[in-house]
């Protein structure tokens, strides 16, 4: 997974499919890099994403909550068009973090 | 029921296999020149169907799941996942939006709110004990020179 630290900003860029077999590894990964940088903000960039279901939600959900642990902010950011419908679905709009 | 068309194939309930069900049953939708937000809504839902047999239906081995893909009339495509696990005790709670069996492993609880939106029609089935059917209906719009054989 290729990543980013600039300012205090942690870019996670996601690709493939993220779903329930997929989400696990994403999930140590960007757990262990955070809890490594200490970022402020964590991105999570979806351009290169071409499927997610609700497990991808869930992985979401997971790194917004570590982050509100750590005092931080979580973004989604570049997500696809066919992405958008199940992230809308989700209510995560309520809570400001798609970009 | 007129089945024009129909598929079953079965695997082991590994989430390993999660990419190979939802691809097997789009590339069978595929025959009626889905759109590709059709295609990706079929996917999606049975993505859902089947993690829902990988997590709850076997959560500590491993079991079957069977799926049915059938061609019905007016380009209409009907999925059935069947697992012989441990079945869904209340049904209604299970569908609710956010009620996840397995909390401590980051699930949405949105499982069959997706399969809701995503496809025209679903229906559950389940015995505790016994097992679990989830049959996901959906209609796909009519295409310009679909020669059907």
């Amino acid at each position: 997974m290729k990543t980013m630290l600039q300012d205090k900003e942690l870019t996670l860029y996601l690709s493939g499919d993220i779903d329930h077999h997929s989400a696990r590894e994403i999930r140590e990964t960007a757990d262990g890099l955070v809890n490594e940088m200490q970022p402020r903000v964590l991105k999570l960039n979806f351009a290169d994403v071409g499927f997610m279901d609700s497990s991808g939600i869930g992985l979401i959900m997971g790194r917004y909550r570590t982050m509100q642990l750590y005092g931080g902010d979580l973004r989604v950011t570049d997500v696809p068009d066919s992405l958008r419908r199940i992230m809308e679905l989700s209510g995560l709009n309520a809570l400001d973090v798609i970009v | 029921m007129n089945i024009l068309n129909q598929t079953t194939f079965e695997f082991e309930s590994r989430s390993s296999n999660e990419a190979f069900a939802r691809g097997a049953v789009a590339l069978f939708a595929s025959q009626l020149d889905p759109t590709v937000g059709e295609l990706s809504d079929i996917r999606t839902a049975v993505s859902e169907a089947v993690t829902n047999c990988v997590v709850h239906a076997y959560p500590v081995s491993v079991g079957k799941i069977r799926i049915n893909v059938r061609i019905l009339p007016e380009n209409t495509v009907m999925v059935r996942i069947t697992d012989k696990g441990c079945g869904i005790e209340d049904i209604k709670k299970a569908m609710e939006p956010l009620y996840t069996g397995a909390p401590e492993q980051e699930r949405a609880g949105l499982g069959f709110a997706v399969m809701q939106s995503f496809c025209d029609a679903v229906s559950v089935r389940s015995a505790v004990g016994k097992g679990t059917t989830v049959t996901l209906r959906k209609k796909l719009s009519p295409r310009c020179g679909n020669g059907n054989t």
